[in-house]
Formats: structure tokens, C-alpha cells, sequence
């Protein structure tokens, strides 16, 4: 069993290093132009995204409306270090930073609005999101409406793929501990696991927090890849953005979320000179998925063998009724 | 004082019309507990349907309204029907996911048609241009006009709810939504005319809005829309009553905040209101707390 683990934990190590490599080396070929680079930048961070969103929305049960605000604490933290600072080593300290402040903030949040339930904890992150741009807008530091430009760039793919595969790593190990087992018994029935001796309100606000620390890791990585800050790319669009990501990858499913990632961003750098027809589609894509799948592609399930048996399965019976 | 009073004047008439959008989310959520976010661009349909009818059939403002309204009652009707009826017994999450969707079909879908631009109201004409001066405080005709037709709105709302049948319909399905099905109410019937005034208030709010400020565009509805919920919370959610007490303190919050402190914070004074409350009294000012059973 423990050999069994052991290999496990190889294969996996093996499987990343290798996806790394092979990127890395396309990228340093020349096969992967700025502009699939771009592409794949915006992925890693929508996958860290609605990797942290999950934790909160999909896992523990706590539907928040306010990660956008969460991320641009992050990007807008990281920016000011790296321009006062544009090293490597100001970048990292940017990056956690950023992390830091947005888990600090979602935690000072988090304590009174958690104990909420459900719509009024939409509504309580809605409103802190909108604060947090409304700050950002009249700050000096962070130069108002106009925002900060010409952040030095150092998200490159080496940096996108360790935090990426980092907070994957992370949140899938949390909710493997009891730790993570405690937010699910949560969102399965809050009453129950209160009565079964779980304190209900620390799980939730753990919860929360780290949700709010990677997607500052995201915002930080954001403001680092794309040069400019503003705070209107942070409104209540962006929450929803990352929610719909989420949705459609199936509530409570990682892999889920990081399929449904590639495929919108793929669909949006497809759409980017429709932004008007992008958002109607949108729009259409959530009210179809929450009335014909309401539990997303994957549902609750992770992506692994058993999965593809099952699928195998499933094809071999129709080719035999075919036939 | 002159000033204070006339921003108490100007607060009341934006409060009138936060009130209006509030009852439309307060009476959804009284009887199906959902947070209808769609509900914001049932305003702003209603605010375009006010427009066309003012530039392009030459109406009057009154025809015009009621116009507005009809076709909010439509709107909302269509909505209820099919995208959140099939959703009756869903998750809590699934509806709400859906009436974001909804929302955001709705603006972009206008956006789409009529471009994003904003435009702006025809010119009023008539005795719609008056002031009225008292010592120095200046009422415009539009003031008294949203005040009067949002009194006569809430007192017709209270009317029908009250005592009419299918008002009687209504109370009983948000107090029990089974009981009353199996005393023959029908639920579907009483949810759709819950859909019906709250959209029809939502619609005289646009066109108000309209004639008041004169400039629309297709997002015009996110922010009132917000606000008016959180007027909603504020007076207790469920509560007509509170949705209308909410709205006017709402509304005058923002004018006090926007002349005597600073513009930009106006919006953000309004969330923090929302999340102290939730944190203080989360069932609202005329709300009552309820046990948790299990």
C-alpha cells in the first residue's frame, strides 16, 4: 500500500516535470509564439483561479462573489514591489506579498461575513470586492482610474508553471486532509457537522483564506505578465468570470476546473474581437450548463483511470449496439 | 440647512426609485428565496422601452410608463418561466448561477442591439420643466412626479397584496409553499404574478430614471440594481414595508455621502452599510430572527 503511494507520488512528479519540459523546450525552440504564450499565461491563472475559487465555492459550500477582489490585491500589491524593486528576488517577494495581503484581507472579511449563509455571503463578498475597487480607485499609490503601467514583466512559464502546479498541489493535498474533509462534511450539511464537533466557522474561514491567498498568487502573476493594472478590470466581470470556470468544470471537481480553464481560454482567444457576442455566449453557456448539467462537466468527480474505464466501457456498448 | 434639505429632497427622489427596484427583489425573494439578478435589467429594458416610446412614437411621459411597464411584466414573466420554473428544485446555487446568467444575457444581449452607447432622454416639454422654489430649495417637476407615481405604485402594491385573492396567494406561498399547494393555491400562477409586479414596478423605475437623469445605457442596471438590494437587506428581505424604508435610507445615505463627504466613496459607503448590517442584524430592521430547525 505505502510502495503503492510511493509510485504514485513518482508517476506524478515524473508526469509534471515532463509537461514542464516540453513547453519549456518548445518555448525555447521558437515553436510557441507570444501570442500562444499570452494564451497559455492567462490559463495558468484562471487555473489558479478557479482552483482557489473551488475551495471556497465548491468544496466548503461558501458561494463567494468577490475573488476578483482577492486578485487584485495580489496584482496590485506585486505591482508596486516589482516597480520599486525589479529584480527576481522582488518578484517572488512581490508574488507573496500579494498572497499575504489577500489572505489577510479575505481573513479580516471572512471572520464576520462567514458566518452568513449562502445568498448573503454572495452579496456580503459582492460588496467587499466593490469596496476593494473603489479604494484602489481613489488610492494615490495605486494611481487611480488611470492604474499602473509599465510593470516589469516576469511571469514567464518557469514561474506560471511552479505556482500553477504549486496551488494545485496545495489545495488537492487540503482537501485530502481531514482538514479539507471537515469543509466538505460543511457544505454537505453545516448543521450536521456542527453537531458532529467540527467548528464550523474556523474551517470555513480557513477555507477562505487560502482561497484568498492563491488567488492573490494569480492577481501578483496577472499585473507581472500583462504590464498594466487597472482597477476596472477587476469588477464584478472578472468574479463572475472565474465563477463561470468553476461552474462549468463541475462544483467541487479540480480537474474540473483546470479543463474548463483550457477550454474557455481557448474559446475567449477565439472570441477576442467579439467581446459583445463573447459575454452573450457566455451568459447562454451558464443558464444552459445550470439547467441541462447544473453540476458542471466533470460534476463532483476528479479526472483519473477509473474514469477513462468507465468511458471505455460506456463506447464498447454503443459499437456492440451499432453492430 | 437650505442645502442640507435640499439634499434630503434629492436623496428622496433617488430613494424613490431604489425603493421601486427593491420591492421587485424583496417580493422575488419573499416567495422563492432566490436573489433574482436579473431583476436590475428588467429596469434597464424598462428605462429603453420608456425611450423608444418617448423618441420614436412621440408619446407622453404617463403612455409612455405604462408602456414601459407592460412590457417589463412580459419580460420578467418570461424569465421566471424559462429559466428559473425548471430550476424549482434545484440547488440554491444552481438558481442564483442561472439569474447571473440571466442578467448578463439580458445586458448584452441589449448591448448587442442598441451598441453600448449612452443615450439620452428627449427633452421634457410642458409643465414637466417646472420648478418649484421654497425659500432656497428648488424642486424640479421630475421630483414631485417620481415621488407621487412611486407613492401611488407602493400604495397600489400594498392594496393588491393585501386584499386581493391572489395577494392572499402571495403571503401564503412565502409563508409556506407547500401548505398552500395542498389548500389549492396554485404555485406556479402566484410566482409568475410575483415576477409580474415586481417587474412592472422595475420598469416605471426605469423610465423614471429616465426622465431624471435624462442618460441610459445597457449596464445602467448593476449598480441601482445592487443598491436597491442592499435597500432590501437594509429593511429586513422579504419585508414590503422594509424594501420601501430601505430604499429612501439608502438613497439619502448616497446624496449625503456624494455633498457633503466625497463622490467616489458614495458606492462604497453603501456596500460597507450592507456588510454591517448583515453583520449586526441579518434578518433586517423589520425583520424578525428565526430559529433554525433542523
Amino acid at each position: 500500500m505505502k510502495n503503492e503511494i510511493k509510485m504514485n507520488r513518482i508517476k506524478k512528479l515524473v508526469a509534471l516535470l515532463l509537461a514542464f519540459g516540453v513547453v519549456q523546450l518548445l518555448v525555447s525552440v521558437g515553436i510557441l509564439n507570444d501570442y500562444i504564450m499570452a494564451t497559455v499565461s492567462t490559463i495558468g491563472i484562471n487555473i489558479i483561479l478557479a482552483v482557489s475559487l473551488n475551495l471556497i465555492t465548491g468544496f466548503t459550500g461558501q458561494f463567494s462573489l468577490g475573488h476578483a477582489g482577492f486578485m487584485s490585491i495580489g496584482a496590485y500589491t506585486c505591482a508596486i514591489i516589482t516597480l520599486r524593486n525589479p529584480t527576481t528576488s522582488g518578484f517572488v517577494a512581490g508574488v507573496f506579498a500579494g498572497a499575504l495581503m489577500a489572505a489577510l484581507v479575505g481573513f479580516v472579511v471572512g471572520l464576520p461575513t462567514l458566518r452568513l449563509r449562502g445568498d448573503y455571503l454572495a452579496i456580503a463578498t459582492l460588496g467587499m470586492a466593490e469596496i476593494i475597487r473603489i479604494v484602489f480607485l481613489n488610492l494615490d499609490i495605486t494611481n487611480g482610474a488611470a492604474g499602473l503601467s509599465n510593470i516589469p514583466e516576469f511571469t514567464n512559464w518557469m514561474w506560471l508553471f511552479i505556482f500553477t502546479s504549486g496551488t494545485v498541489l496545495i489545495v488537492t493535498n487540503f482537501i485530502n486532509s481531514s482538514h479539507g474533509r471537515a469543509c466538505i462534511s460543511i457544505r454537505e450539511d453545516e448543521i450536521a457537522a456542527d453537531a458532529m464537533g467540527i467548528n464550523s466557522t474556523r474551517y470555513k474561514v480557513t477555507a477562505f483564506v487560502i482561497g484568498a491567498f492563491f488567488a492573490g498568487i494569480a492577481g501578483a502573476l496577472y499585473a507581472s505578465r500583462f504590464y498594466v493594472l487597472k482597477p476596472d478590470a477587476f469588477g464584478f466581470l472578472k468574479s463572475i468570470d472565474i465563477l463561470v470556470i468553476v461552474v462549468l468544470g463541475g462544483l467541487g471537481s479540480i480537474s474540473g476546473s483546470i479543463i474548463a480553464a483550457i477550454l474557455l481560454a481557448i474559446i475567449t482567444s477565439y472570441l477576442q474581437s467579439f467581446p459583445e457576442i463573447r459575454m452573450v455566449i457566455y451568459s447562454v453557456t451558464l443558464i444552459v450548463i445550470m439547467l441541462f448539467r447544473p453540476q458542471g462537466l466533470m460534476g463532483s468527480e476528479e479526472l483519473s483511470k477509473s474514469m477513462f474505464k468507465k468511458w471505455g466501457r460506456l463506447l464498447n456498448r454503443k459499437d456492440g449496439g451499432v453492430a | 440647512m437650505e442645502q442640507f434639505l435640499q439634499q434630503i429632497i434629492n436623496g428622496i427622489s433617488l430613494g424613490s426609485i431604489y425603493a421601486l427596484i427593491a420591492l421587485g427583489y424583496t417580493m422575488v425573494y419573499g416567495i422563492i428565496k432566490l436573489i433574482n439578478f436579473a431583476h436590475c435589467d428588467v429596469y434597464m429594458l424598462g428605462a429603453y422601452v420608456g425611450y423608444l416610446c418617448m423618441t420614436s412614437f412621440h408619446l407622453g411621459f404617463l403612455p409612455s410608463m405604462l408602456i414601459a411597464m407592460v412590457f417589463c411584466i412580459v419580460v420578467g414573466i418570461t424569465i421566471e418561466k424559462i429559466a428559473y420554473r425548471p430550476l424549482r428544485n434545484a440547488t440554491r446555487i444552481a438558481v442564483l448561477i442561472t439569474a447571473i446568467g440571466v442578467s448578463l444575457f439580458i445586458e448584452y444581449g441589449t448591448m448587442f442591439f442598441v451598441k453600448a452607447d449612452i443615450r439620452s432622454y428627449p427633452p421634457l416639454t410642458g409643465f414637466m420643466t417646472q420648478t418649484f422654489k421654497l425659500g432656497d430649495i428648488n424642486i424640479t417637476m421630475q421630483q414631485v412626479i417620481i415621488f407621487v407615481v412611486t407613492i401611488l405604485l407602493m400604495v397600489l402594491l400594498q392594496f393588491v397584496v393585501k386584499r386581493t385573492k391572489i395577494g392572499k396567494a402571495m403571503r401564503a406561498v412565502s409563508l409556506d409553499r407547500d401548505a398552500a399547494e395542498l389548500m389549492g393555491i396554485s404555485v406556479d400562477t402566484t410566482i409568475s404574478f410575483t415576477f409580474a409586479l415586481g417587474s412592472a414596478l422595475a420598469g416605471a423605475a426605469g423610465v423614471l430614471v429616465g426622465i431624471y437623469y435624462n442618460s441610459i445605457n445597457p449596464l445602467m442596471g448593476v449598480l441601482p440594481g445592487l443598491k436597491a438590494f442592499v435597500a432590501a437587506v437594509f429593511g429586513g428581505i422579504g419585508i414590503i414595508p422594509g424594501a420601501m424604508i430601505g430604499g429612501y435610507f439608502i438613497g439619502t445615505v448616497e446624496v449625503m455621502v456624494a455633498g457633503y463627504g466625497n463622490s467616489m466613496f458614495k458606492d462604497a459607503v453603501v456596500f460597507a452599510i450592507l456588510i454591517l448590517i448583515l453583520i449586526v442584524k441579518p434578518s433586517g430592521l423589520l425583520g424578525k430572527e428565526t430559529r433554525e430547525k433542523v
